[in-house]
């Protein structure tokens, strides 16, 4: 994968909003955003209601997601063109899970929804409806996502990347600076987790920076090319914003998201957790 | 537990900034920056991206304002910086938080 096949600019979807085979789709946590406004012909999808099990902590299955998109509209053979508010962070979750399910061509709108919004560029309110599909799914591919047993083996041994705030990293905040801190989770980090926030890959207008800056970046935050990795946030929707930089925009092998994260690490009994700012020892 | 549990367990993204304080939020520990983003002529801006960045720079949190130009931020005591960008132009501010309510006010496109 490169940025020219995983990422579009605004102004390209701009111009193919009535593109036939293009499928524009807002993903976001509230959907009052889409509501007060959307792309043209975007519909949208809820991170959680609609991407995720409502009993267990689990994705919808196979089966759910195909019923999901036939309804929805999404034909296997459509570019399913995402963005979504809080710097894509929505939108590439959705990206990874499309990818997890295996759909052939699905692409990001650098700078999402804020980029959009600042641009000045057209929305419009009102509901969107498209005709049935029969969407096939495919078996979930786990060479994208990692569970709680290899992310523990992996101290030492793989690139384990934090991509929450420095704060969060130490232990000093459990949750993003706008939520509320009251947790049960222990704070912290996985030891050997080196911090690279998911912001410093974007610029603040919400688009990726070059692919020579991010690759400064990881490496100067010390991940080593030659290893596979693993990145996590708190529940795995930062994560996929910098899983998205690393497999797709810099085509690295062999990183995985944990959509567990710290709310699950952090709630687990016997791991080893490091307090403050350096990764600390396996 | 209230509301304010699940809100915090199931999502990372911002909660509606105009609504009052959630129930629950103790401010004898929350440190709590509060404010409204202002044009250069006073009016509200609604719709504004307000940045919430550490004392050195770096980026810890970001909400859109509300229709009454609102932001809030759950952060720790010390120094902050209030960056905000919006169709009228951009603006911060460099503001010393204490635990408690913090409010202070933003102004873009000067």
């Amino acid at each position: 994968m490169s940025r020219d096949t995983a990422l579009v600019s605004a102004d390209w979807a701009e111009k193919n909003i009535d593109a036939d085979g293009v499928v524009f789709v807002e993903v976001d946590e509230d959907t009052t955003a889409y509501d007060g406004g959307h792309i043209a012909g975007a519909i949208k999808l809820n991170w959680k209601t609609d991407l995720q099990d409502a009993v267990r902590r689990d994705f919808v299955n196979k089966e759910q997601f195909e019923a999901l998109l036939s309804a929805r509209g999404v034909s296997n053979d459509d570019k399913v063109v995402l963005y979504g508010g809080n710097n894509n962070w929505f939108a590439a979750y959705a990206y990874w899970y499309f990818k997890l399910y295996g759909h052939r061509d699905v692409v990001l709108i650098d700078g999402g929804r804020k980029k959009w919004e600042l641009d000045a560029r057209p929305l419009v309110k009102g509901e969107v409806s498209r005709p049935a599909t029969t969407y096939v799914a495919q078996d979930q591919d786990l060479t994208l996502r990692a569970f709680r047993d290899e992310v523990v083996a992996a101290i030492g041994t793989q690139n384990l990347v934090d991509v929450r705030s420095p704060d969060e990293y130490a232990g000093r905040l459990l949750a993003p600076a706008h939520l509320p801190q009251e947790s049960a989770l222990r704070g912290g980090h996985i030891p050997t987790a080196v911090s690279v926030p998911w912001s410093k890959a974007a610029n603040e207008d919400g688009t990726f920076k070059s692919d020579d800056e991010l690759r400064k970046i990881y490496g100067d935050a010390g991940l080593d090319e030659g290893k596979d990795t693993i990145a996590y946030c708190r529940i795995g929707e930062r994560s996929s914003h910098t899983w998205f930089v690393l497999k797709e925009l810099l085509g690295q092998q062999n990183v995985k998201n944990y959509d567990g994260s710290w709310t699950e690490y952090g709630s687990l009994v016997g791991v080893p957790v490091v307090l403050g700012d350096e990764p600390g020892k396996a | 537990m209230t509301a304010v549990t699940t809100v915090t367990d199931a999502s990372c993204a911002a909660p509606d900034q105009s609504a009052p304080l959630p129930a629950g939020i103790d401010l004898a520990k929350e440190t709590v920056i509060t404010g409204v983003v202002t044009s250069s002529d006073g009016e509200a801006v609604q719709g504004a991206y307000v940045r919430l960045l550490d004392s050195t720079g770096e980026f810890t949190a970001e909400v859109v304002t509300s229709a009454q130009g609102q932001f809030r931020f759950f952060a720790a005591p010390g120094s902050w910086t209030l960056r905000a960008l919006s169709r009228h132009g951009n603006g911060d501010r460099t503001v010393a938080a204490d635990r408690g309510l913090n409010d202070f006010s933003v102004t873009v496109g000067e």
